[in-house]
């Protein structure tokens, strides 16, 4: 049975949306600014009006009013109660719903631990770093213990290294808590990490649902595939195991370095703005390294597509219009070109 | 302070101000204050002035505090009470005197109802604008935390809203005094304005100018007990 399900979904953004979302899963809503990714899980909330229906766990919750649909939300920005301390905050849904006690205590207690704030919980909202309120905002939201979590770009204003800090905290104590968790992003990379399935979602409606690696490599259409950045993709006719954690695949004459999960590699992909250029040699270890020429250069809303010519294979790179004037590319350039492991996807399964 | 207070006491004493007779030095003024004091003629005229400024000013204060919040919180309220509440709105407190002394009388009554007036719409009108400027992102976020309509107004949209609310209540504190003077200088035979009207007519300047110091001092501490208030209630989160 699903964990929430959405039964032709429709309102002023949305257009019969179909959905049934995994009791426990970690699902991610991605697509551009105004597809209706926000508008969806105020559907799920019950803050927003709507025609169809939401079911949790098989029983239909539309005629539930917000505050009794039990589901804990993160929005995009946070909304924590400013003349409330950290604990307030936290306590917040528990005292609404009259539930005090040593059980409650216990809990509160528990999630200012789980998230590294309980050195904090007297201090006021204003006094915090942005990472420090995002954890305020989760533990917030799961102090009621809610039958589902809602995050809403909950990692879009915060450094990169705090950003993917709490992805991994995030996730990890959803898997502990096995919550049913909808998390909607414009970020692709926050998507992948993050995701047990992807929906794609574009002009209100659901252009692809799929495992992030389907996204990526199979877009299921032509405006998913220029969302997500039609990627360079190398079927792998060998595969190698270097040491433990990474291999290395043959794609004609193209060796590649890529991480290593134990499976056999089908296809590697990697996206145009991920490959590096520079017209001097790179420095360091000779892996995924590559000497190539300029084919083709198209500048469009700030930056240049690159069609690149290494070992037989045409590879597009992508570099902000600015960068690649500065750096003086021209069609013919030979140039040193480099993938970073990183940002390889790999695909394994069939 | 001391330079005004010691250039008006040395302008007194060597003669400089015109009509001298009218012009009281500061000591004068002192002196008289002791004098009204310890006869009880202050006492006797402050202390109504001080209980009419209370009652009219919490009663006022209060009920523009529930209409305010009723119509910041709900359309239906706000679309009640709305259009009536602009139509009065512009009628200076005193202008409702003439009209208050037929319906209620010269009495007791007729000071705090104008003080309840003039307090009122000024409360009333910044409760709204603190009730509605709370962030609707708030109010979802206490709906889906599980929290009803009340608990949502008691424990977040009204502490927002403390701001605003602040501000007319530190308005009508100072103005609550200025009001009652005037009521009581028309129509009320006690109190601090009474008081001013007798000294007038004795053209007892010293007398009229240590009613006007204690309106001031009034003011100003009505006021700055709502701005310490005001602080202790938000300053921690602001």
């Amino acid at each position: 049975m699903p964990g929430i399900e959405l039964r032709g979904v429709s309102n002023f953004i949305l257009r019969n949306i179909d959905l049934k979302i995994h009791d426990g899963e970690f699902f991610v809503i991605l697509g551009p600014n105004g597809a209706g990714k926000t508008t969806l899980l105020n559907v799920i909330a019950g803050l927003i009006q709507y025609e169809g229906s939401v079911l949790f766990n098989g029983t239909r919750i539309d005629g539930l009013p917000p505050y009794r649909r039990n589901i804990g939300y993160v929005f995009q920005d946070l909304a924590l109660f400013p003349h409330l301390s950290v604990l307030e905050n936290v306590a917040f849904g528990l005292n609404a719903q009259q539930q005090s006690g040593e059980a409650s205590e216990g809990r509160i207690d528990r999630l200012l631990h789980d998230w590294g704030i309980g050195n904090i919980a007297h201090r006021y909202i204003g006094t915090l770093s942005g990472g420090e309120r995002q954890k305020v905002a989760i533990a917030r939201a799961l102090a009621t213990q809610p039958q589902a979590l809602l995050l809403d770009e909950p990692f879009t204003n915060l450094d990169r290294g705090t950003s993917i800090y709490l992805q991994r905290e995030t996730k990890a104590i959803q898997q502990k808590l096995g919550i049913t968790t909808v998390c909607v992003t414009h970020n692709q990379r926050e998507a992948e990490e993050m995701a047990g399935r992807i929906a794609v979602m574009y002009d209100g409606a659901i252009e692809q649902l799929s495992r992030p690696e389907d996204v990526f490599f199979s877009p299921g259409s032509k405006r998913v595939a220029e969302f997500i950045g039609s990627p360079n993709i190398f079927p792998c006719d060998t595969h190698r195991r270097l040491t433990r954690g990474l291999a290395e695949i043959r794609s004609g004459d193209l060796a590649i370095v890529v991480p290593d999960d134990g499976e056999t590699v089908r296809k590697v992909a990697i996206l145009p703005r991920d490959v590096y250029l520079s017209k001097n040699p790179i420095p360091g270890p000779d892996i995924n390294r590559y000497t190539g020429r300029i084919d083709q250069m198209t500048t469009a809303m700030g930056h240049t597509l690159i069609w690149l010519r290494i070992a037989g294979h045409a590879i597009l790179a992508e570099q902000p219009t600015e960068v690649a004037q500065r750096m003086g590319l021209a069609v013919g350039d030979r140039v040193h070109v480099a993938l970073m492991l990183k940002w390889i996807k790999v695909l394994s399964k069939p | 302070m001391l330079v005004l207070v010691g250039l008006w006491e040395a302008v007194v004493r060597l003669h400089l101000a015109p009509g001298g007779f009218f012009f009281p030095s500061f000591t004068e003024v002192v002196r008289e204050f002791f004098s009204l004091a310890s006869n009880g003629v202050l006492g006797e005229n402050f202390l109504p002035s001080l209980l009419r400024v209370l009652i009219g000013f919490t009663a006022g204060s209060l009920c523009g505090f529930i209409i305010g919040t009723l119509m910041g919180w709900k359309k239906v309220a706000e679309n009640a009470f709305g259009p009536v509440i602009s139509l009065l709105y512009p009628i200076p407190a005193l202008g409702w005197l003439p009209l208050l002394m037929l319906w209620i009388g010269i009495n007791e009554l007729l000071p705090i109802a104008v003080i309840f007036i003039a307090c009122f719409f000024p409360v009333c009108y910044n409760t709204i604008t603190g009730i509605k400027g709370v962030d609707s992102n708030y109010l979802r976020a206490a709906r889906t935390l599980g929290a009803t309509e009340w608990h949502t107004l008691t424990y977040v949209i009204i502490p927002l809203a403390l701001p605003n609310i602040f501000t007319g209540l530190r308005l009508v504190s100072g103005m609550a005094w200025r009001v009652i003077i005037a009521a009581e200088m028309v129509a009320i035979p006690t109190g601090i304005g009474s008081l001013l009207m007798q000294a007038e007519s004795l053209i007892r300047v010293d007398i009229i100018i240590v009613c006007l110091i204690i309106l001031s001092v009034m003011c100003f501490v009505f006021e700055r007990f709502f701005i310490y208030m005001e602080h202790k209630m938000t300053a921690r989160w602001r």
